[in-house]
């Protein structure tokens, strides 16, 4: 049901873009006032997200550790599982936000023959790092229109993305594997009992959102062949902050900005934000050092004292003297 | 307990599918065995706590306050923003559900608010209603909803279905650690005065004598002395021990469940043993007699408060440092929050082996030594006698305890004592040891009997890869380096791998000690034959 009303929504979205920029026409609306106010939406609310989460500060210090402590010479530390020097809680976080580390141990569980048996599962593992890559890819593509000259390491990014030289255009693998690893990610939604007890709306909609930009784009480079040199015109134009519209702009591209705008808008206020949150979460940024250095906790209340010694001893003195033990005060 | 299913129906009774019926329309079942009992008035009142008062949460009324809903929002708005870490986790969960099998108490009820995600959504839902822009106005489709008199019955029930063990943390790729949620949902179920006895009354306990068990000095004294006449029936050596004395060196911090309860006072006979093997120069503390810390179940500030003693000891009888014993929740404690908190200890020293000299650099500000890092070291250094043969009978396994594996990372240490005094250790399958090791579903507070059930499908997982190596290699003794658990332990091996026992590792040392001037041992410290000495 929840797939449903995103699915629902994303066909709304299409539909106004086709409307506005087609029927009627808007096109300055959806190629110029649109993408400046989703960019902005999308800055403000993704700098003000960060902001909001880095004024709460961190009282404890509570890394979850992977690997064997700093200990003793002879016994072998796990560095990068378990680090206490900043350079390799660095390394940490580069593996976790580069490689998904953490999602790489993922296990399912299954009763067989009156056991519990767990075997590896990677496939989210290795989906989602084919997801998030392709993404990267393709948006580092789109940079070449918004670029005039082209910057070198863009064309590099292309030739090797379209290495395989099939078709005319030539076929871009991330936007095949983008596609994949979408419909893994859909599919697995859909068809685990689990995940779709747990799946809302907000799980499905982003999901949807980018299949329908990913088609979108697929289907102007590859089918409608839309005019590319207009499509930079216009780019570039709202790059230098004097937008045009100019002649033999299709509108699928409007249907594929369209979706890509409500993409940025929604993106802030979103689980989407897990891509900055990444950055933050204390359970893996913080080196395990908290035996070896001081970390400050701005709430710790110094009028919180333990029932004294004193009032213990004047509790329990009598019995203490009978039975022989040390007292501070005999009587 | 009678109604407690054979573990073989209780294993046929999990089903993985979830009901047909979403889960917030999904009721929550507050029938007898589903909670542990409430905490009694006189524990909240002595510390101080909101709302003491004769409540059951199988009644419709909970006596909440009038305002609880108000006390709720703000309680849970000042938490947002005195912790990144709450923030930041009701968030950015994008439910990939990866943490949704890693939990002991979803793998052994099926129960899908016991996956972690939806756990933490329990919490999630209010916060996004309350705090949110999009949950403020799209509602349900956003996963929302209001805080009622049954959310917060369903948060009771779920977060007391939680020990906190941190494993789904392991395996979240944001490290999204539902323990912490549960931390601090409740702490806003404290503020309301929903809370459960088997936490309190340890807590008021361990304020007033000192420890959880409530043994006053006296009494402590006794126990002691008990242990020392059976460590001279077995080895023929009479032993001192020193209690609040001042003037030496370290002072000797354990959980106050090694003092008490079999099987922990073997573990404690153990380290007596050793620190007369190795005369070291330290203290016990009767003020300072419990390790462990239950504030960690409460809330920050009475765990601030119940640790404190730690230090206000250790300065009042002029120590260099603290030794500290095998615990849990105690090392989580003085791991992540101890120094924070009550420290700097600026007059300790940091902590150097008298034997070997070796100083520890890693406990180097919280001048807290682990007895495994210590007595690792001291075998390291071959300072120890050992006879391993002593242990002949023991086929061991070792548990990690989840405090100590995911806050610390102490794996190897135990290890390396076990090995040196134990010829046969075997592991438990792969999944289910080191950082990826299991609860005893007892932590947290959560061992209680009345909830006999939801602990035994918890310990599911941990039963099940006991009972693989008890087939598999013929082991008989499970050893830890926790208190609590060598209490839920014991039940949990009865139950799922009859014929196990369980043990700290420092029985096993104290077991293979050759004492100076001792006798020709014949028995365990259990006082069971030794092997060969049977009859
Ligand atoms: S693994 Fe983390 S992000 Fe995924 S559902 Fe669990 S808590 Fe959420
Ligand atoms: S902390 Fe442990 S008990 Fe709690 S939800 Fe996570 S895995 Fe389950």
């Amino acid at each position: 049901m929840n797939a449903l009303y995103s699915l629902v929504l994303v066909f709304a979205l299409v539909l106004i873009a086709l409307f506005g920029a087609g029927a009627a026409h808007m096109t300055g609306l959806f190629g110029t006032l649109l993408p400046y106010v989703a960019i902005a939406v999308f800055l403000v609310g993704f700098a003000s997200r960060i902001i909001g989460w880095a004024k709460s500060p961190v009282p404890f210090s509570i890394p979850t550790t992977g690997g064997q402590q700093k200990s003793l010479d002879f016994i072998k530390h796990d560095r990068f599982d378990n680090p206490v020097t900043p350079g390799q809680t660095f390394i940490r976080m580069v593996l976790e936000i580069c490689c998904f580390r953490s999602l790489f141990r993922n296990t399912s569980v299954a009763l067989k023959d009156g056991r519990v048996t767990y075997s590896s599962a990677k496939w989210l593992w290795g989906f989602s790092l084919l997801f998030h890559y392709s993404f990267l890819l393709i948006v580092i593509r789109h940079m070449r229109l918004f670029f005039e000259p082209v910057p070198v390491c863009i064309g590099f990014v292309e030739m090797i993305d379209g290495i395989m030289q099939i078709g005319v255009p030539r076929l871009y693998m991330s936007d095949l594997l983008i596609l994949v690893g979408l419909g893994f990610l859909l599919g697995r939604r859909l068809r685990d009992p689990k995940l779709r007890y747990i799946s809302l709306v907000t799980d499905y909609f982003p999901l949807l959102l980018i299949i329908g930009i990913a088609l979108s784009g697929i289907y102007m480079r590859y089918f409608a062949h839309v005019d590319i040199i207009a499509l930079k015109k216009l780019t570039m134009g709202l790059v230098t902050l004097s937008p045009v519209i100019p002649e033999g702009v299709s509108v699928v591209f409007f249907v594929h900005l369209f979706l890509v705008c409500t993409l940025l808008v929604y993106f802030p206020f979103s689980k989407l934000m897990h891509a900055g949150g990444v950055f933050l979460s204390p359970t893996r940024n913080m080196p395990n050092d908290t035996r070896i250095k001081h970390h400050e906790n701005p709430w710790n209340d110094p009028s919180i004292k333990p029932h004294s010694y004193a009032d213990y001893e004047d509790d329990f003195r009598e019995p203490m003297i009978e039975a022989g033990l040390p007292v501070e005060k005999e009587s | 307990m009678a109604d407690l299913p054979k573990a073989n129906e209780l294993f046929k009774s999990i089903n993985y599918t979830p009901p047909s019926t979403g889960w917030m329309d999904t009721p929550v079942d507050t029938s007898p065995g589903n909670w542990c009992y409430p905490a009694k008035a006189e524990k909240l009142e002595y510390l101080g706590f909101p709302n003491p008062r004769e409540w059951n949460p199988a009644d419709v009324d909970w006596k909440l306050p009038e305002n609880w809903q108000d006390i709720v929002h703000e309680g849970f708005k000042e938490r947002l923003g005195k912790y990144r870490s709450l923030k930041v986790f009701m968030d950015i969960c994008v439910r990939c559900g990866a943490c949704a099998d890693k939990c002991h108490f979803f793998i052994g009820s099926g129960d899908p608010k016991n996956m972690p995600v939806l756990r933490a959504e329990l919490m999630r839902s209010v916060y996004r209603k309350d705090f949110t822009m999009a949950g403020k106005i799209l509602s349900t489709l956003t996963g929302s909803r209001v805080m009622t008199e049954d959310v917060l019955k369903e948060w009771f029930i779920y977060f007391y279905q939680c020990t906190e063990c941190r494993r789904c943390s392991l395996f979240c790729p944001y490290g999204i650690d539902t323990a912490e949620v549960t931390m601090m949902a409740r702490e806003l179920l404290h503020l309301c005065g929903v809370n459960i006895n088997w936490i309190l009354e340890p807590v008021s306990n361990c304020n007033r004598t000192g420890n959880h068990l409530g043994i006053q000095p006296h009494a402590f004294k006794d126990i002691v002395d008990f242990m020392v006449d059976d460590i001279e029936e077995i080895t023929g050596k009479r032993i001192n021990v020193p209690i609040n004395e001042k003037g030496h060196e370290v002072i000797f911090i354990t959980p106050s469940g090694d003092v008490f309860a079999d099987p922990g006072i073997y573990t404690f006979m153990g380290y007596l043993m050793l620190f007369d093997h190795i005369g070291l120069d330290y203290t016990l503390s009767t003020y300072a007699s419990e390790g462990g810390n239950f504030g960690l179940f409460t809330s920050a500030d009475m765990m601030k408060k119940l640790n404190a003693k730690m230090y206000a000891e250790a300065e009042r009888l002029g120590v260099k440092w603290i030794l500290g014993g095998e615990c849990g929740h105690m090392w989580r404690v003085i791991n992540q929050y101890m120094d924070t908190m009550n420290g700097p200890a600026n007059f300790l020293e940091v902590p150097k082996s008298p034997i070997t000299g070796t100083v520890f650099e890693n406990a180097r500000q919280t001048k807290m030594v682990h007895i495994t890092e210590f007595t690792a070291d001291l075998m390291k250094h071959n300072k120890l006698k050992l006879d391993p043969s002593r242990n002949d009978h023991i086929i061991t396994t070792f548990h990690d305890s989840c405090n100590p594996a995911r806050a610390m990372g102490l794996m190897d240490e135990p290890r390396y004592v076990i090995k040196n005094v134990v010829k046969n250790f075997h592991e438990m399958p792969e999944q289910t040891i080191r950082e990826q090791t299991f609860c005893c579903a007892g932590g947290s507070g959560l061992n209680t009997d009345e909830i006999m059930e939801i602990r035994m499908r918890g310990g599911l997982p941990r039963g099940n890869a006991l009972k693989t190596v008890q087939d598999e290699n013929g082991v008989n003794m499970l050893s830890c380096i926790c208190a609590i658990d060598r209490a839920t332990l014991l039940p949990l091996a009865n139950y799922w791998a009859p014929g196990v026992d369980v043990c700290g590792v420092h029985e096993l040392v104290g077991n293979a000690l050759i004492l100076d001037g001792e006798k020709e041992r014949e028995t365990d410290l259990r006082m069971n034959p030794l092997p060969g000495k049977e009859g």
